[in-house]
């Protein structure tokens, strides 16, 4: 049983669970002193005979206080999250050298395309594998998602990545795994009554495996 | 004036308790329908949990069920996902919606404001009938071929649309239509809500001495009037797309998926607004009468229910961020996300201003307005990280947005309506609610409620995705199994719990304790009228008010700890020039 996020097996789990981290500790404090607030009040001010509540319809420094600290927070991790942001999802930072794969989502499972002996997708050569995604360690990968059918979500928990897969568009999504390994693929977006087993594998070889299993498999080898 | 008493013959049990135009009978009305489907929601609720406790092990009691939902007492994945479009669909709209702003924009309204009804009771009335009408459409769902909808409470194209895909046909149109019929009742009474509040203010009533409940509720209705179309136009043309041949939604034909989640969300993130100012109004009412000291910042407590108002129309992208919307407008709806952190901050640390150095009643409507403001400030931090764009992305669709959003309308909503609802009984029914029945309530709930809506966080931080049917088939998720068999438990602890309210709620209807005029020490308008209040409120009279609704422990109120509106001082000048009183 874990108490956090799953095992990092990406470049994006550093810093995602870093700023996962510190919205932590700051919601944290927050939520500290507010409940610790209540529970003092509650005690403190709790009704006795005799007792008279203190008139007061307010206080402008203390609302100033509590309007500008939250408000300065936000703000500064709005702008350090777009940071991150713009790194792992916008179109202009995909790596240049990322291998190029294409999966296809649709009711209830994930077709995975690999670009062939010629290495560019979309090629007679490229060949297709049912719910497996092969992958090289330590390098940019590339997944051009599309869905056949209604919208599901491609997500690997352990690389930090989620991206919806939608008829009629073409996202791509980019990661780079840092451990071999076994992973899994879930769907995260309701696409009927199978969104519960549309389960998908990755695996993370290093760079030789990777050659060999794609040497192989555009020979037509089994598996 | 004087034409009044013509309304007030004696009427018949018909004219009075069905096909009442007394705002405050509609309000009942209201309540007693939206608690019904409340337990509707409650017992779907169970069945979900069941299933992700106990995976493929027959249900207690499934054996009722037909073949098509269920076989052998187990829950098949068709029906699963029923269960959970159902539940959401059946607690937004049909309970925590007409629970706050069909009972308490009805009942308070008028009588908060010194009004004898509505603007318009005759469209009043109609707005709960067509309510009560959309419920039994979404309900018959249930009781036709394939049935129930199954595409989420969210009803996400092109899934909704195409019954090939979804497996159900006539229920994906009831829902449709069921929406544009709700719609209707809520524009309906929203128009009605404004205009009372604009017009119907009793004199003296500036808009700086109406409470924050009606404050709350007025802004409500604005969003309501708003957004509500905007869904029933959203689904009319999903109902054209299912039926008539039309493709808003259908990339094949042209049509764009993300078109419906657009408009949904711009009608849905206001919506969840409408889910919780209400709730914030009528709380901040019932801690500055427990805390018996003035509400903390009343201005920037208006400016801030108006600010969450506007803002909330300037974030919906932020449950689209994985959508595949353009990133870069992803960065700024996570800027206009964050920024609503501001104005839910001031309303907490006004909240917990307003009890400082108070004189604290912890009656049940207080207990339970305390715990609304200790559970809303979780539901409320938690949502910072889905609005990090990049924490979003690990957490998004899972069981951490489900916690989230328990958090925000049980923890929220929930608490403020088991603390309105006792507050303002004896004003519906002239009897008190059970002390001490009320108590072990509360803390009985307060406590299963977390131990249910906690553990959600963790599992969902653990990657555990919404909406599916067994996550033991991911080797993954199955360490974490055992968690989930923890919040099912607590999640039957909690549903049980409820029948303390239940019971008391109708046992006090004949037996309570009869209520004292003002039994909760307030200043407000209402208590100014007999319990119950006579069909007219004070027709042909009308109140006066002379200062605002928190003057709790005021130096010029002497030994009392209360000075309500109405009551006038040597000091008050008469108020002019009067505006017109409300009535019909």
């Amino acid at each position: 049983m874990r108490w956090w996020l799953p095992d990092a097996g990406s470049t994006f789990a550093g810093p995602i669970d870093t700023l996962f981290l510190v919205i932590l500790i700051i919601t944290g404090i927050a939520l500290v002193i507010v409940e610790v607030g209540v529970v003092t009040f509650v005690i403190r001010y709790r009704a006795r005979p005799g007792r008279k509540a203190f008139y007061t319809h307010g206080s402008t420094r203390a609302e100033v206080i509590w309007t500008a600290i939250p408000a300065v927070t936000m703000v500064a991790l709005g702008l350090v999250s777009n940071h991150y942001w713009v790194l792992m999802k916008d179109k202009n930072s995909v790596p240049p050298n990322a291998i190029q794969m294409g999966v296809h989502a649709k009711q209830f499972e994930w077709e995975v395309s690999y670009a062939g002996p010629d290495g560019t997708l979309g090629t007679p050569d490229d060949f297709t594998v049912r719910n497996q995604l092969h992958i090289p360690v330590d390098q940019p990968v590339a997944v051009q998602l599309t869905a056949e059918d209604v919208i599901h979500s491609f997500f690997v928990p352990e690389f930090r990545v989620k991206q919806d897969a939608v008829p009629g568009m073409n996202i791509t999504a980019w990661f780079q795994a840092t451990k071999t390994g076994e992973y899994e693929i879930g769907c995260a977006e309701l696409c009927g009554m199978g969104h519960y087993r549309m389960r998908g594998r990755v695996f993370v070889h290093t760079p030789e495996e990777f050659n060999t299993w794609l040497a192989q498999q555009a020979a037509g080898g089994s598996e | 004036m004087k034409t009044h008493d013509a309304h007030h013959a004696p009427m018949s049990f018909w004219q009075k308790y069905i096909f009442s135009t007394d705002h405050k009978i509609i309000g009942i009305q209201f309540l007693f329908v939206s608690l019904f489907f409340l337990l509707v929601g409650g017992l779907l609720a169970m069945q979900i949990r069941w299933q992700l406790g106990f995976p493929g092990k027959p249900m207690p009691g499934g054996g009722i069920l037909p073949e098509s939902m269920v076989v052998d007492g187990v829950i098949l994945p068709e029906y699963y996902i029923q269960l959970v479009t159902m539940h959401g669909t059946f607690m937004v709209f049909f309970a925590i919606m007409p629970l706050l702003v069909g009972v308490y924009a009805n009942f308070l309204i008028p009588l908060k404001l010194g009004a004898h009804d509505m603007a318009f009771p005759r469209i009043n009335m109609w707005s709960f009938w067509l309510a009560l009408l959309a419920g039994l459409i979404m309900l018959a769902g249930f009781f036709v071929p394939d049935g129930a909808p199954r595409a989420g409470w969210t009803m996400y194209a092109p899934l909704s649309a195409r019954p090939d895909l979804s497996g159900a046909t006539l229920s994906q149109q009831l829902w449709c239509v069921s929406i544009v019929v709700l719609g209707l009742s809520s524009v309906l009474g929203s128009l009605n809500y404004i205009t009372t509040v604009i017009n119907h203010r009793a004199p003296g009533m500036t808009w700086f001495r109406m409470p924050l409940s009606v404050w709350a509720l007025f802004i409500t209705a604005i969003l309501g009037v708003l957004a509500l179309p905007v869904l029933q136009g959203a689904a009319i043309m999903l109902l054209f797309d299912q039926t008539i041949g039309t493709h808003f939604f259908d990339f094949g034909a042209g049509g764009q998926p993300l078109l419906w989640q657009h408009l949904f969300w711009f009608f849905g993130h206001p919506e969840v607004y409408i889910l919780i100012l209400p709730a914030m109004g009528m709380v901040s009412d019932i801690i500055a009468n427990g805390s018996r000291k003035p509400i903390f910042g009343y201005h920037s407590m208006v400016f801030a229910i108006i600010g969450i108002a506007f803002l909330g129309w300037i974030v919906w992208g932020h449950h689209m961020f994985m959508s595949g919307m353009n990133p870069t407008l992803g960065s700024t709806f996570m800027v206009s996300t964050l920024l609503i952190a501001v104005p839910s901050a001031i309303k907490v640390f006004n909240w917990l201003g307003t009890m400082w150095r108070g004189n604290l009643h912890l009656h049940v409507p207080m207990l339970n307005a305390i715990g609304f403001v200790s559970m809303f400030t979780i539901g409320g931090l938690s949502g910072i990280f889905m609005a990090a764009t990049p924490v979003d992305i690990p957490i998004h669709d899972t069981q951490f947005i489900v916690a989230h959003i328990h958090y925000v309308l049980f923890g929220g909503s929930l608490f403020a309506l088991f603390a309105a609802i006792t507050f303002w009984y004896p004003k519906m029914f002239g009897r008190v609610m059970d002390e001490r029945l009320g108590k072990i309530h509360f803390w009985l709930t307060f406590i299963t409620y977390n131990m249910t809506f906690f553990p959600m966080h963790i599992i969902g931080m653990g990657g555990q995705m919404r909406r599916i049917y067994d996550p033991t088939v991911y080797t993954f998720l199955q360490p974490q199994q055992p968690v989930n068999v923890f919040i099912t438990i607590s999640a039957f602890a909690l549903f049980a719990v409820q029948f303390f309210f239940m019971f008391n709620f109708l046992w006090s209807l004949k037996r309570g304790q009869k209520a004292p005029q003002n039994p909760w020490n307030d200043n407000g308008l209402e208590w100014s009228l007999p319990n119950p209040a006579p069909h007219g409120n004070w027709a042909p009279a009308t109140p006066i008010v002379y200062r605002g609704p928190y003057e709790f422990s005021a130096p010029e109120a002497g030994d009392a700890d209360y000075l309500p509106q109405t009551k006038k001082l040597p000091s008050d000048p008469d108020p002019v020039p009067a505006t017109l009183p409300g009535g019909h």
